[in-house]
């Protein structure tokens, strides 16, 4: 069980499980998904759920932070999905985060540490020794949760031109 | 990105009384370590004071401690501070009525500093304390490993 305070100094007690997501959960992670884009996204979500919970599970990974507390406001705390990629020009395989989220009313609570951590711990134990990810540069929010976590820049550069100049 | 003397000061300044919230620290002392005149610290602090990022305790034992929020305050925040880091949205709009070369130049630094820009601004005062305490973490296993 871990306590935290929030922003406001409130002492909190979240009963923080980090596990691989079930199809139950799909239903919460589209509202989720909802209330940070406000764009619902149920289709996405199924066809995510069924390519990295379901199939090659050994390398892909689709893992959920819940709140096994009784009274829990949001069971479903928050999510995180990454899988082994090797695309890059000349890369060695790597971790690859491409989606992760929050429930914004708990955040600064360790809830996303903890997802980073436990998906960390899924691409070493795979032997993987490094882990990416994007971001836009001027998401503030995404770009200082990685920083926090210790990713600084990679070797490679995104690069991109508009096809209609 | 070249970072002016009183803004790498204040970054230090802010990481050495962060890492210790509870004590006061004196501008000597901080200005020892960096090798710094007290008189140029002081100046520092003073800014930085004003912006709620450092308190001053006056008396014997005084000195400042930290009062901001280390979690929110970015490394530009603290740069802003005491320079202009939106020079070069200016100079991209100067380049509208420049050469294509000028033109060509010109958006090429400017993407420089955009990405210098967005980095200090995702950096904050506490990710650089776990950063320095996992340099230190790997440098004790380094020597203990030999």
């Amino acid at each position: 069980m871990d306590t935290h305070k929030d922003a406001s100094g409130t002492a909190s007690v979240l009963q923080i499980d980090i596990r691989r997501v079930r199809e139950a959960d799909l239903p919460q992670v589209v509202a989720l998904d909802e209330r940070v884009t406000q764009i619902a996204k149920p289709d996405y979500w199924r066809d995510i759920y069924d390519r990295y919970a379901e199939r090659r599970v050994g390398e892909r990974f689709f893992l959920v932070a819940e709140d096994a507390g009784d009274a829990a406001e949001f069971p479903l705390l928050g999510y995180i999905v990454g899988e082994i990629r090797a695309w890059e020009f000349g890369s060695e395989p790597c971790g690859w985060v491409f989606a992760f989220s929050v429930e914004p009313g708990t955040r600064l609570q360790g809830i996303g540490e903890r997802l980073f951590e436990a998906m960390s711990t899924e691409f070493k134990n795979i032997g993987i020794k490094t882990m990416r990810t994007m971001v836009a540069r001027h998401n503030q929010l995404h770009m200082a949760f990685f920083r926090s976590e210790g990713m600084v820049a990679g070797p490679y550069l995104q690069l991109e031109m508009d096809l209609d100049e | 990105m070249k970072l002016q003397i009183s803004s790498r000061l204040a970054i230090f300044a802010l990481i050495e009384l962060a890492s210790e919230p509870e004590r006061q620290i004196s501008v000597s002392e901080i200005g020892e370590k960096y090798g710094v005149s007290a008189h140029h610290l002081a100046k520092v602090m003073h800014t930085l004071g004003r912006a709620g990022l450092v308190r001053s305790i006056r008396g014997v034992g005084g000195g400042y401690s930290f009062s901001g929020n280390a979690r929110r305050t970015t490394l530009l925040d603290v740069i802003m501070l005491f320079e202009d880091a939106t020079m070069s949205d200016r100079e991209l709009e100067k380049n509208a009525d420049s050469t294509a070369a000028e033109w060509a130049l010109g958006r090429i630094l400017f993407e420089i500093d955009d990405t210098a820009k967005a980095t200090l601004g995702s950096i904050t005062i506490a990710t650089m304390l776990k950063q320095i305490a996992r340099r230190k973490g790997a440098v004790d296993l380094k020597t203990v490993v030999g």
